[in-house]
């Protein structure tokens, strides 16, 4: 008896929605989703209007964040675009935190609601909790408490220190916010109650080690030469807002602390930065295989498995490279391609799939996929995952623009000569630390002016991009004193900012200061 | 395990203090943008917000990202007719250029950043640190606005009102002064007995005596009660009037023949966004409006913006309405008095002096602030040239600006009402 002859009765006939229907569709959805074992946090679904979404959308997800004037600024850009009917909101978002929070927009048909449903709720809420990264570097349980402390907190310093100075830190924290995360170091969990208790404690202790950095009382003649000549940190550091918040010098324990919240918010959300395409190419394939089951079961009708497919196909649509719509590889349809892929691999291996991949070719496709959703992050999951066929149906090719050069050059396209190069470029490309410049903390100078030195290790020749003055100008405020940043190749300086620029010294004034108290020496 | 909630009812402006901050920080771009949008649109439409817009570089938030140049490598899809090892020309303006940092998070390439403010904002920025000037009597009028403040003790009042120690402190009075006598007798009885025991213990009769005696004393102690009605102490309130200003703002303006359709425009703009200002910023002020050409009505709002009538112009007869209601209407003694006149200045030449005697004998000194504008392209008038004397005798309380075009009304207006600093 195969699945069209069981017809069952649809759940829903019209489009409307009500709490029971979907009280219904999340219990079939999971009821299917238990039969692959999709191992999930808990789901707290909630349903909110327009204007709700607008404001979660502002906070970047967050549910709740510290008040700030770029999340009122991104408030009004998309308040703008949407009563302008230029752009629809997204049908959803869903928060790494358990239970796992996922908010449905009131307009959407009840279609919509359980594509949501489908997408976040076992999705993405599975990939949370599966995938290495998020398992590693955040905690789920306790994110929504950090986020009231990070809140609380920082509305305190408002009070305490004036809306401007707070703001003015916030701003140089933000500018550095993607340098504020340890990439190899696997942070502590972070928990607001642990956080409390602690923060006393971590402002006096901190305050001393700086002391102990700054310490200008000569410690006996003749031991000393051998030490000074090292480097300070002895190894570079890659964590700016890290060194920051352990080592300069002028800032006082609440900026510090400051610093540290946007340090680990920051921290929490690097994962999802470096995991965008197998995220969301995660949650599509379940929306898709899930949504094609309850179709199967015969629980919802023709007319909404139309509707399902509209909005599916406009999700993974992919513009090709020469169309005004293209605005680089959509990360639905690359990660949904190679999820999809893996399951053919899986279950209708052909020659070629089981030349390139001889241990997936044919294996149980369900263990194959969750392997590749739990143990990779993009750059090594595309790596590892990107099929000789996806390449064929993307027509995936190779751009390498040299400006030393007056014509681009095609490296690769999608033919047998071509998919390792464009794998292995495609990968390169997502990988955070290429799309980044690769900036580090180098040396400080503590005996002398207690400049901060920057070096930039520069990858292709690729140069800083224009904003770089500014970010430094923001490093400087933290900082307090002389900021240098140097551009090398191997061992060769190629190129230098600084702040304050060389020989403008004598007036201060124009760059951005906090209001500091006295060093603490 | 899934819980759905109804979230729909919980606030819907999380983002208000965001937003406000924004505000907060473009104030300066703000302002200026209200600046020019009360230039170009039409003074009566003032229903609607406006839409700002701040170059996209000053709200940019930078970042640390690479820029064009070196070697960037990108994979595109929708490859058509690319071999491998092509080359190709660059195209104009750069394509290829993907991989470029994530500055596009507020829009690449976008120069101007467009958000809309609402009309209450709008107002806000546009009459922001403009106030009436010496604005200082102050009157009590019974009526209106009163303050509730402590007025002692009172032994009425209102249940919740109740002062708990004054009570208590009341209760333990009475209850020393009504049971005094009997705890003194109390206590003698007490020693009696004591004796009694000690020295005639077999005097049963007398024992008895006085432990009933103790007994109905005690009892008649335990009767007084512990808290009675009239202990209740109450805290009083009284209500105190508030003194309030009372201001009236006098609009003149001339309608005379030699006024212009275009000047007359810009003169019922100038009293429109006066009207809009004061309507806004105080509660309780009153408008008389005079309209004049060779003799001076008072009208009301209707026909001051609307009416076409016209004719010849005496200046002077529109200053001497204005006394003789002020003379009628608003003793001085309790009215903060403000007039604002406009005028192209185009008067007869013999009452130009009168209006100036009138204004210094029988205006100036009742009133609080006056101000003139004059409404001309062309050279100072007469009537200006006269209104100087005025100002010199009274430099504080007088001014007087020229307009030229509607653009200058809201530059002009902000400078005859800017806030004075104390």
């Amino acid at each position: 008896m195969s699945a069209r002859e069981r017809r069952a009765q649809p759940l829903s006939t019209g489009s409307e929605w009500t709490f029971d229907l979907i009280r219904t569709y999340d219990r079939e959805i999971g009821r299917i989703a238990e039969r692959y074992a999709l191992d999930t946090y808990p789901n707290q679904i909630e349903v909110i209007t327009a204007e709700q979404m607008m404001d979660a959308y502002a906070s970047v997800g967050m549910p709740l964040g510290y008040h700030h004037w770029s999340y009122g600024k991104h408030f009004l850009s998309t308040e703008k675009s949407y009563t302008r009917g230029q752009m629809g909101l997204a049908y959803e978002i869903v928060i790494n935190s358990d239970p796992c929070i996922a908010y449905l927009m009131e307009e959407n048909t009840i279609c919509m609601q359980a594509l949501v449903i489908a997408h976040a709720c076992y999705g993405h809420n599975s990939f949370f909790k599966g995938n290495y990264l998020f398992r590693t570097w955040t905690d789920a349980s306790s994110i929504i408490d950090y986020l009231v402390f990070a809140k609380q907190y920082i509305m305190q310093c408002e009070e305490r220190h004036g809306i401007d100075a707070v703001e003015d830190l916030l701003d140089s924290c933000h500018a550095l916010m993607n340098y504020g995360v340890d990439r190899y170091k696997r942070p502590y969990p972070i928990s607001a109650e642990e956080e409390r208790r602690r923060q006393k404690d971590r402002e006096e202790h901190l305050q001393k080690q700086i002391n102990d950095l700054w310490r200008t009382i000569p410690k006996g003649a003749g031991k000393e030469d051998g030490h000074d000549s090292k480097r300070f940190p002895s190894e570079p550091q890659e964590n700016i807002l890290y060194f920051i918040e352990k080592h300069a010098p002028l800032l006082e324990p609440w900026q510090r602390e400051v610093v540290r919240i946007v340090r680990k918010i920051a921290q929490y959300f690097y994962p999802q930065r470096q995991t965008q395409v197998m995220n969301e190419g995660w949650a599509t394939f379940w929306h898709y295989t899930l949504m094609n089951d309850l179709y199967d079961e015969g629980l919802v009708s023709d007319g909404f498995m139309m509707e399902f497919l509209q909005s599916h196909t406009s999700v993974i649509f992919q513009p090709g490279f020469d169309s005004p719509y293209y605005s680089g590889i959509n990360p639905y349809t690359l990660g949904f391609a190679m999820y999809t892929d893996i399951r053919r691999m899986c279950e209708n291996p052909t020659d070629e799939d089981r030349r390139w991949f001889p241990e997936i070719a044919g294996s149980d496709w369900l263990t194959t996929v969750k392997f590749a959703m739990s143990s990779f992050k993009d750059e090594s999951f595309i790596l590892q995952f990107l099929s000789p066929k996806v390449i064929r149906d993307l027509k995936l090719f190779g751009i390498l623009d040299d400006d030393q050069k007056d014509e681009l050059l095609v490296p690769a396209i999608h033919d047998e000569s071509g998919y390792r190069t464009i794998r292995e470029l495609l990968a390169a490309q997502y990988n955070l630390g290429n799309r980044e410049p690769n900036v580090q903390i180098w040396n400080v100078d503590r005996r002398g002016d207690r400049s901060l030195t920057l070096r930039h290790t520069q990858h292709d020749r690729k140069p800083l991009g224009a904003s770089t003055d500014e970010v430094l100008k923001h490093l400087h405020r933290l900082w307090g004193f002389d900021v240098h940043l140097e551009t090398v190749q191997g061992d060769k300086v190629m190129h230098t900012h600084h702040v304050p620029a060389k020989g403008e010294h004598d007036n201060d004034g124009g760059y951005p200061r906090l209001d500091l108290a006295l060093p603490p020496i | 395990m899934s819980y759905v909630i109804d979230r729909r009812l919980n606030g819907k402006n999380k983002s208000t203090v965001n937003r406000q901050r924004f505000l907060r920080r473009y104030r300066d771009h703000i302002k200026k943008a209200v600046e020019e949008a009360v230039g170009r649109r039409s003074i009566t439409d003032m229903e609607h917000g406006e839409n700002i817009s701040i170059p996209g570089r000053d709200i940019d938030e930078p970042v640390l990202h690479h820029g064009r140049g070196g070697k960037q490598s990108i994979v595109h899809p929708g490859n058509k007719e690319f071999t491998a090892g092509e080359r190709i020309p660059r195209p104009q303006g750069g394509g290829g250029g993907g991989g470029q940092g994530k500055a596009s998070n507020s829009g690449e390439g976008m120069d101007e950043f467009v958000f809309q403010i609402t009309q209450e904002e709008f107002l806000e920025f546009m009459f922001e640190d403009l106030e009436l000037p010496n604005l200082v009597k102050r009157h009590l009028e019974g009526s209106d606005t009163f303050k509730t403040v402590r007025a002692g003790i009172s032994s009425e009042g209102n249940p919740s009102r109740i002062n708990i120690i004054r009570t208590l402190r009341s209760a333990h009075a009475r209850r020393i002064a009504l049971s005094g006598s009997s705890r003194a007798k109390l206590r003698a009885a007490e020693i009696e007995l004591e004796r009694l025991w000690l020295e005639e213990p077999d005097n049963f009769s007398d024992i008895q005596e006085v432990e009933a005696l103790i007994a109905r004393l005690r009892g008649r102690i335990a009767r007084v009660p512990f808290l009675d009605t009239f202990d209740l102490k109450y805290n009083l309130l009284s209500k105190q009037p508030n003194p309030s200003s009372k201001a009236v703002m006098f609009c003149l303006m001339d309608v005379s023949g030699s006024m212009t359709q275009a000047t007359k425009d810009v003169a019922k703009r100038f009293f429109i966004l006066l009207y809009l200002f004061l309507k806004r910023s105080y509660d309780k002020i009153e408008v008389v409006f005079i309209r004049h050409h060779t003799s001076a009505r008072e009208v009301d709002e209707e026909e001051f913006f609307y009416s076409r009538e016209t004719g010849g112009t005496i200046v002077s007869s529109a200053l001497k309405l204005m006394q003789e209601i002020m003379a009628e209407r608003y003793p001085v003694n309790e009215w903060n008095i403000y007039g604002a006149q406009a005028s192209d200045g185009d008067n007869w030449n013999d009452d130009s002096p009168i209006c100036r005697d009138i204004l210094i004998k029988q205006i100036m000194p009742f009133v609080q602030y006056f101000t003139y504008v004059e409404i001309t392209p062309r050279e100072h008038q007469a009537l200006w040239y006269e209104y100087e004397a005025v100002r010199e005798a009274f430099d504080d309380s007088f001014a007087q600006q020229q307009l030229v075009s509607a653009g200058d009304i809201y530059p002009v207006f902000r400078e005859l009402f800017q806030r004075r600093l104390a």
